[in-house]
C-alpha cells in the first residue's frame, strides 16, 4: 500500500474527453511527513507514521513538540499510520510525500468519518421499506419497524436487531475511486465520485497494489 | 488557501471556460450545438427565449424556451458543457423579471417579448 492523508476540499465536476459531465471531489493532500518507521523487530508489525496539516505551537503538547522534534519538522495536526508501505514509496524519517506517488487514471480507496446524521429511525438507518400505502386504515405508523421478534421463544429480542438509533459518524471506507486530476503544485487531488464526510474533514487516501 | 479559493483555483483550472456572449432572460437566442450520432459529428441549432439563467460558478445553466409546432419545448443547457459550439444573440428583450416563467402560460401574441432599443 501507499497513502497520504488528505483534507476534503469540496466537489465540483468535469467534462470528459467524451463530453460526459463526471462528479468528482477534490483532496487536498499531502505534502505529509514520515514522522516514525514501524519496524518488525521493534515493534511487532510494519507501517510508516505520516503527518499532516501545520498547526500552531500553541496548540501542541509538549509531548507531540518533541516527537515532531525528532523528524525535523513543525507540529502537525493529523497522524495516522500506514501499514505494508509499498517499496518504491518507503521513506525514511522525515522524508517528505506528495501526491505525485498517484498517477491519473489509476484507483484508489478512501477512507474517513461520515458525516453525522443523529438519531434516524430505521428507514433512513437501515434502509427499512416502511408502510407502503398511507391510507386502507393505515394510521401513523408508516416508517415504524414493525415486528422485532417472535413470542414465548426466544422471549427477548435477538442481539443485533437493525433498530432505530444514532446513524452517521463512523468509518467509512470508499474503495476504488479514480484518480481523475493532480495537480502537484497545489497537493490537489481530483477523485471520482464522493468521499466520506464533510467538507474540511480529514481522509486517509490508500493505493492497494 | 482556504476551502473556497481552493475550489475556485480547480474550477478555473481544470474546467475549460467557453466564450459566451452576456444574455439574460427574454433575450432570443441561437444555442449552436453538438451532436453525436454515431461516429460522426454535426451541429445543431436551438433558437429561442431564455427563460432563466440559474446556477452560479461551474454549474450555470440556462433555460432556452421555443414553439415548435404549437408545442413549447425547452432546453436547459449546462453553461460549460464542451457541446456548445456557438451562441448568438438575435433579440434583446425588456422583461421585469430575471425568471420569466410566466411565458409558459401565454400564446400567439400574448408571448411577445418588447424588444430593447438601443
Amino acid at each position: 500500500m501507499s497513502g497520504l492523508i488528505g483534507k476534503k476540499i469540496g466537489m465540483t465536476s468535469i467534462y470528459d474527453a467524451n463530453g460526459r459531465n463526471i462528479p468528482c471531489t477534490v483532496i487536498e493532500a499531502g505534502p505529509c511527513y514520515v514522522t516514525q518507521v514501524r519496524l518488525n523487530e521493534k515493534d511487532g508489525y510494519e507501517a510508516i507514521q505520516l503527518a499532516f496539516d501545520e498547526k500552531k505551537d500553541k496548540h501542541t503538547t509538549k509531548a507531540e513538540r518533541g516527537h515532531f522534534a525528532k523528524s525535523g519538522i513543525t507540529p502537525k495536526r493529523v497522524v495516522a499510520e500506514f501499514s505494508r508501505f509499498e517499496q518504491d514509496h518507503q521513506k525514511g524519517f522525515g522524508d517528505v510525500l506528495k501526491v505525485d506517488i498517484f498517477t491519473e487514471g489509476e484507483y484508489i480507496d478512501v477512507v474517513g468519518i461520515s458525516k453525522g446524521k443523529g438519531f434516524q429511525g430505521v428507514v433512513k438507518r437501515h434502509h427499512f421499506a416502511g408502510v407502503g400505502e398511507a391510507s386502507h386504515g393505515q394510521h401513523n405508523r408508516l416508517r415504524a419497524p414493525g415486528s422485532v421478534g417472535a413470542s414465548s421463544w426466544p422471549s427477548r429480542v435477538m442481539k443485533g436487531m437493525r433498530m432505530a438509533g444514532r446513524m452517521g459518524g463512523d468509518k467509512v471506507k470508499v474503495i476504488n475511486l479514480q484518480v481523475l486530476k493532480i495537480i502537484l503544485e497545489k497537493n490537489l487531488i481530483l477523485v471520482k465520485g464522493a468521499v466520506p464526510g464533510h467538507n474540511g474533514s480529514y481522509v486517509k487516501i490508500e493505493r492497494w497494489k | 488557501m482556504n476551502k473556497a479559493e481552493t475550489m475556485k483555483f480547480v474550477e478555473e483550472t481544470v474546467i475549460q471556460k467557453i466564450e459566451m456572449p452576456s444574455f439574460k432572460a427574454g433575450d432570443t437566442i441561437t444555442v449552436h450545438y453538438k451532436i453525436k450520432e454515431g461516429n460522426k459529428e454535426r451541429i445543431q441549432t436551438f433558437q429561442g427565449v431564455v427563460l432563466q439563467r440559474a446556477g452560479k460558478g461551474l454549474n450555470t445553466t440556462f433555460t432556452v424556451r421555443k414553439i415548435s409546432g404549437n408545442i413549447g419545448v425547452e432546453r436547459i443547457f449546462p453553461c460549460t458543457s464542451p457541446f456548445i459550439n456557438k451562441i448568438d444573440v438575435n433579440k434583446r428583450g425588456v422583461v421585469r423579471r430575471a425568471r420569466i416563467y410566466y411565458l409558459r402560460g401565454l400564446q400567439g401574441k400574448k408571448a411577445r417579448i418588447k424588444e430593447e432599443r438601443i
